[in-house]
């Protein structure tokens, strides 16, 4: 009974929170914001935006655990389309969160050996580099460009959240020339059969070219790529998805610091917009983890794909609307 | 789990090591920052009440609008020169900001060593690379044009 109470209680919860971030009086809130003229002195309620912010990503940590995204992917485009605050800031504040979550989560899978450092160095060779590229080209590009890219960008990883397949543990008959060359192999032990699972992968090179595209879109768009990382290491190189799922945490850690030293060198850091974001989004994560027991991940899941959806569109029709196309 | 032979490499948990001890400090340097900064402990360069005014320009646009308003610089503060202004909190914010983006090519750099001597060259080259392309991408060299 007090179960099935705390159930619908931490359903409710999650259900209002996400309401919230749907609702409509963020669009409005935006064009306000966007429309409003800037006053001539300092604003008397300058600390309302953090405060917000701080709800918001706090609200955003504990989706993002259910609903087992990364906070980048879902800080970029909803910061970016339903704040005051411009794309660039947002962008370099959006690597933040993801490089923070991928330090915090790091030392940890590590340690346990789920995430793999072999596995992660040549991948992030590649990634970090075009990261780099990324960073510099969606940081000379004009900002409707980018906008309109990254809504294409949301609605794809809707896409790919959609019809995406995952692999516990993928069959590889045989590691690849590459692969065993640099002794990317390991062994982890999986709890819930009692067993040893010896991992080697595949496809090495046509992964790693992968990690060129995703590395680019990860320091252009500031989203973090975990999205991405997974179904090329899991579906494509043939890790197990426990090692996919931490070695592309951990990776986060190095694309994005790349791109952050980028964003950071440009000037776009305003500690007002980051810190409160990262506090908000590590609390929120933090709380997320505890909801994890009471909530249904499918519900959640759904719910983060509505919320993208909602984003990506917004995001698409901020671009198009600034070059004179009016979409709804 | 100590039974199993699923331990991780020396280098995987020296590398996991300093991550962690740098991520702790960097964490604990920005809640200090950021509050000698937003209580007002320490002077900055933009007012708080008056950072809303400018964080919804394009970064180029900010850029010239806090040196014209506040710095008066000969050059806008962009790269390393946040350095100079380590007095003022909004940028003090930076340092941990910086740790937190830097710890990683320490990592690199001290792993490097250990793959070298056990004869991991590939892996070696990999991570000196690595730790060069960070480097370079923090030195500020890499510069991006406005828009």
């Amino acid at each position: 009974m007090l179960r099935n109470i705390k159930e619908k209680a931490g359903m409710l919860f999650v259900s209002l929170m996400c309401a919230i971030m749907l609702s409509p009086a963020w669009a409005l809130a935006t064009e306000a914001a966007d429309m409003a003229p800037v006053p001539a002195m300092g604003d008397p309620d300058w600390w309302k935006w953090p405060v917000i912010l701080l709800f918001v990503t706090f609200v955003m940590g504990i989706i993002a655990v259910l609903g087992g995204v990364g906070g980048g992917v879902l800080f970029v485009p909803i910061i970016g389309g339903f704040f005051p605050f411009h794309l660039d800031f947002v962008r370099g504040a959006g690597l933040l969160v993801a490089l923070c979550g991928a330090l915090a989560a790091g030392p940890g899978l590590l340690k346990a050996n789920l995430a793999s450092l072999r596995l992660a160095m040549p991948v992030a060779l590649i990634a970090s580099t075009m990261a780099i590229v990324g960073a510099m080209v969606g940081l000379a590009l004009p900002t409707h460009i980018v906008q309109l890219a990254l809504g294409g960008t949301i609605l794809g990883i809707v896409a790919i959240m959609l019809t995406a397949k995952k692999s516990t543990i993928p069959d590889v008959p045989k590691a690849d020339a590459l692969s065993t060359a640099l002794r990317i192999t390991g062994v982890f032990y999986e709890p819930t059969t009692k067993e040893e699972i010896n991992w080697k992968i595949h496809r090495t090179i046509p992964g790693l070219l992968t990690f060129i595209i995703i590395g680019f879109m990860a320091g252009m768009f500031g989203l973090g790529a975990g999205w991405a990382n997974v179904p090329v290491l899991n579906l494509m190189m043939g890790a197990p998805l426990k090692i996919s799922v931490a070695t592309s945490k951990f990776l986060l850690s190095i694309t994005d610091t790349s791109a952050a030293w980028i964003y950071l060198n440009k000037g776009c850091v305003i500690p007002m917009m980051v810190v409160p974001s990262l506090i908000g989004i590590m609390l929120g994560s933090f709380v997320g983890v505890r909801l994890l027991k009471v909530a249904k991940p499918t519900f959640i899941r759904w719910m983060v794909i509505a919320i993208l959806l909602f984003a990506g569109l917004k995001a698409v029709q901020k671009g198009l609307s600034t070059m004179g196309v009016t979409l709804f | 789990m100590s039974q199993h032979n699923t331990q991780a490499t020396e280098e995987q948990v020296l590398y996991a090591d300093i991550l962690e001890k740098g991520m702790f400090a960097g964490l604990a340097l920005m809640v200090i920052t950021f509050a000698l900064y937003v209580l007002g402990i320490m002077p900055s360069i933009v007012p708080v009440s008056e950072i809303s005014i400018y964080w919804s320009q394009p970064v180029h646009d900010y850029l010239v609008a806090i040196n014209t308003n506040f710095l008066h610089w000969e050059t806008l503060p962009t790269g390393w020169s946040w350095m100079k202004l380590l007095g003022y909190g909004d940028f003090l914010n930076f340092l941990p900001v910086a740790i937190l983006s830097g710890i990683t090519v320490l990592c690199y750099l001290v792993i490097t060593p250990g793959l070298f001597a056990r004869g991991d060259k590939a892996m070696a080259f990999m991570a000196l690379a690595e730790a060069v392309i960070l480097t370079l991408a923090a030195s500020g060299l890499l510069s991006a044009g406005g828009h």
